[in-house]
C-alpha cells in the first residue's frame, strides 16, 4: 500500500476532505467483501468476459468431455479466435478514439495477398513482407488522415477503403486462389514461427494484446488516446495533437492486422480471393464489445477484446462438438453481444454515480 | 447619483508600473459581423479583471484571441511591453497565457492526476515514453495540497467528481504551468454556493500570490466583486467602463450600464435622423 493510504484512513470523516478513496475503487480499504468484488467487476472490465468465458469453457468440457479439451479440438477454437482477435485488439484502439476501421478485417486479408505477389515477381521473402507491412500501414495512414483532414466520417473511411481493398485483390489474383504461401508446411524454425505451428497465431495475437494494452495504460501515447476519445476538444486544449493520434491509431491497427494476415496465410496455406473482410470485422467488433469495450469512446481494455475473441472461438468449437448447427452459433454470439453491451453500460452508470460528496 | 449622469472618467484607473498586457484597438470580424470593434484593455502585474458584458458583446472572442485560439484582424497585443502575436494555442501558452475554458477541459474517463498532467505528462525514458504514475501521483497530491484543492481521491475519474471540483482541477492544471497570465472564461457558470465558493477562494488565493495576473468572465456581479480588483465592461463590441471595484459599488456599475446603453442608442438613433 502506498503511503497515502494509510494516512487517509487516520483522518477522521468529519474533517476537511484530504485524499480520500474513491467508495468503489479496489484501492479503498474499509470495504465490505460484496463492494469489493463489485468494485473488482467495475474496474477490472475484463473479469466479466473471463468469468464467462471459463464457464462456457466448463460447460463444454462437461457436455464434451476430452472431445473438446483435446488439443485439435483447443487449436481449432484458437484458429477461429485467431483472425477476429488480431482484428479486435487493434480495433480497439479506434473504438476508443470513438471512431471505427471497418477495412481492418480486409487488410488482414489483403497483407499475405501483396507479399504473395510481391515473392511471386521475385523480391526475397523478408522484403516481400517488409513491404506488405509498409503498405498496410499506409492504408492505415490513408484511412487516418482522410478522417482526420477531410472530415470523412472514419466509418465511411474505411467502409470505402474495404471495398477498394476487396476489389484490388479480386482484380490481381484473377479470381485464382493464391497457392503455395511461402513458408507453409515447413519444417524450420522460421516457418513455424511464422505461422505453421498450430499455435503460433493465437500466440502473435497474444503478444500483439500485451504490447497493445501495455502502450494503452502505461504510455504518453496512450494517455492520448483516452484523452482524444474521451473529450476531443478538451484534449485539444490540453495540448493533445489529435489529429496525429488518431492517424497513428489507424496505421497500428492495420499494422498488427496485416502482421497477424500473414501469420494466418502461412497457417493455412492458401488465400481464397473471395473471402470478405467484412465478415471479419463484425466478429471483431463483437468481441470488443464482449470484452468491455464502449463505442462511446475514452474507454475500452485490449486483453478484454482479445477474451472476447477467444469466446467467440470457445462458443464456435465447443457449439459444433456438442453437435449443435452452425446455424446457432449465430443466435448465442448476439445475444452474448446484447448482454455484454448491457452490462457495459450498467457499470459505467454505476462508476459514474460513485461520487463522493 | 452624480457618477451616472457624467461621461466616462477621464482617466481610466491604470495600474502602476508596466502592465503585463495591454490590448490596443483590437479588432476581430466573424464575416460581416464585426464582433470586437476596437477593445482597448490593460491587466496590471497581479491584478484581477472582471469582465462583463451581455452574450455576444464579445468577452469570449477577445479571450479566444488572447489564448491564441483567434487570431485578431487588427490592433495590437502587447506582453510586458512587447508586442506578441499569437498564431496557436500554444504560442500563447509558450508566452505564459493559460486559459480555463467554458467547457471544461477535463477528459472523464481519466484520473485527477492524469488530467492534471495531461499535456505535460512525466515519463520516463525511451520511445515508448512509459509514464511515471507513481511520480505523478506524488507530485500531483502535493502540488493539490499546495493550492489548498481538495478532491476525494486523485485516482478518481474526473468523471466521479462535482462541477465544483472539476472546474478546481482544469483551473489547477492551467495555473501549474505557472502562467504569467490566467484567463477564466465563465469559471462558475452552472455551479451551486458551495461550489463556487470552492473556486472563488482557490482563484483569491492565486491572486493574492501576486505572481500571476488574471481575466475573469462571468456575469455574476456578487462574484466579481469579490474577486476583482478592476471591473471592465463590454457592450457591442466595445470596453465602455472601467472601474476599480473599491471605488464603486454594484449600484454606480450598474446605473453606469444603463447610461452607456442609453448613450449608444442615442448614438444609433441620431445617425439614422
Amino acid at each position: 500500500m502506498p503511503p497515502d493510504a494509510a494516512t487517509s484512513a487516520a483522518v477522521p470523516e468529519a474533517s476537511p476532505p484530504g485524499q480520500q478513496q474513491d467508495p468503489l475503487s479496489p484501492r479503498n480499504p474499509n470495504l465490505s467483501t460484496g463492494r469489493r468484488i463489485l468494485g473488482l467487476f467495475l474496474y477490472q472490465r475484463e473479469l466479466t468476459p473471463v468469468v464467462i468465458t471459463i464457464g462456457v469453457f466448463l460447460y463444454f468440457t462437461i457436455r464434451a468431455g476430452s472431445n473438446f479439451t483435446d488439443s485439435l479440438s483447443l487449436s481449432s477454437a484458437a484458429g477461429y479466435a485467431g483472425p477476429i482477435g488480431a482484428i479486435a485488439i487493434g480495433e480497439v484502439l479506434l473504438l476508443v478514439l470513438a471512431e471505427i476501421d471497418l477495412s481492418v478485417g480486409q487488410v488482414f486479408l489483403f497483407c499475405p495477398w501483396m507479399m504473395y505477389w510481391m515473392h511471386n515477381d521475385g523480391l526475397p521473402l523478408a522484403v516481400a513482407i517488409l513491404i506488405a507491412l509498409l503498405v498496410v500501414c499506409m492504408v492505415g495512414a490513408v484511412n487516418g488522415l482522410i478522417t482526420v483532414r477531410l472530415n470523412v466520417p472514419s466509418f465511411v473511411t474505411t467502409l470505402a477503403t474495404n471495398f477498394i481493398l476487396y476489389g484490388l485483390v479480386l482484380v490481381e489474383s484473377n479470381d485464382q486462389q493464391g497457392s503455395p504461401i511461402p513458408l507453409s508446411g515447413q519444417t524450420g524454425f522460421i516457418s513455424q514461427l511464422m505461422g505453421s505451428w498450430k499455435w503460433a497465431e493465437i500466440l502473435w495475437v497474444l503478444a500483439i494484446t500485451i504490447f497493445l494494452s501495455v502502450m494503452l495504460t502505461r504510455t504518453r501515447f496512450g494517455t492520448r488516446i483516452i484523452a482524444t476519445g474521451g473529450n476531443l476538444v478538451g484534449a485539444a486544449e490540453a495540448g493533445v495533437p489529435i489529429r496525429r493520434v488518431k492517424v497513428w491509431a489507424f496505421v497500428l491497427c492495420s499494422f498488427f492486422a496485416g502482421l497477424v494476415g500473414i501469420v494466418d496465410s502461412v497457417k493455412y496455406g492458401t488465400l481464397d480471393p473471395g473471402n470478405f473482410g467484412v465478415d471479419y470485422i463484425l466478429y471483431a467488433v463483437g468481441a470488443c464489445v464482449i470484452g468491455g469495450t464502449a463505442l462511446t469512446g475514452g474507454r475500452g481494455t485490449i486483453v478484454g477484446a482479445f477474451i472476447g475473441a477467444i469466446l467467440i472461438g470457445v462458443l464456435e468449437d465447443g457449439l459444433t462438438l456438442i453437435g449443435v448447427s452452425t446455424n446457432d452459433f449465430f443466435i448465442y454470439v448476439g445475444v452474448v453481444i446484447i448482454f455484454a453491451m448491457a452490462l457495459n453500460v450498467q457499470f459505467d452508470r454505476l462508476i459514474a454515480r460513485s461520487r463522493v460528496r | 447619483m452624480s457618477a451616472a449622469a457624467e461621461p466616462l472618467p477621464p482617466e481610466p484607473p491604470v495600474p502602476a508600473g508596466t502592465p503585463v498586457l495591454e490590448v490596443r484597438s483590437v479588432t476581430k470580424s466573424f464575416g460581416a459581423i464585426g464582433v470586437l470593434r476596437g477593445i482597448d484593455l490593460v491587466l496590471g502585474q497581479g491584478e484581477v479583471l472582471g469582465l462583463v458584458g451581455d452574450n455576444g458583446a464579445g468577452k469570449s472572442t477577445l479571450v479566444k484571441i488572447l489564448s491564441g485560439f483567434h487570431q485578431q484582424d487588427g490592433g495590437d497585443i502587447v506582453l510586458g511591453g512587447e508586442r506578441v502575436s499569437f498564431h496557436s494555442v500554444a504560442a500563447a501558452r509558450s508566452h505564459g497565457i493559460e486559459t480555463v475554458y467554458q467547457d471544461l477541459a477535463l477528459i472523464p474517463q481519466l484520473s485527477v492526476y492524469q488530467n492534471l498532467f495531461l499535456g505535460h505528462e512525466v515519463t520516463r525514458l525511451g520511445p515508448l515514453r512509459f509514464l511515471d504514475k507513481g511520480a505523478m501521483r506524488k507530485l500531483a497530491r502535493q502540488y493539490l495540497d499546495d493550492i489548498h484543492v481538495y478532491v476525494p481521491s486523485i485516482e478518481a475519474e474526473a468523471e466521479q467528481l462535482s462541477g465544483g471540483q472539476r472546474q478546481a482541477i482544469a483551473v489547477a492544471r492551467a495555473v501549474r504551468a505557472s502562467p504569467k497570465i490566467l484567463l477564466l472564461d465563465e469559471p462558475l457558470s452552472a455551479m451551486g454556493a458551495r461550489e463556487s465558493r470552492l473556486i472563488i477562494n482557490l482563484v483569491k488565493d492565486l491572486a493574492s500570490s501576486g505572481r500571476v495576473s488574471i481575466i475573469v468572465i462571468d456575469h455574476n456581479y456578487a462574484h466579481l466583486f469579490e474577486l476583482c480588483d478592476r471591473i471592465n465592461v463590454m457592450q457591442g463590441g466595445r470596453i465602455t467602463i472601467d472601474q476599480r471595484v473599491h471605488e464603486t459599488s454594484m449600484e454606480e456599475l450598474t446605473e453606469l450600464m444603463v447610461s452607456s446603453y442609453r448613450r449608444q442608442l442615442e448614438e444609433v438613433q441620431n445617425a439614422g435622423a
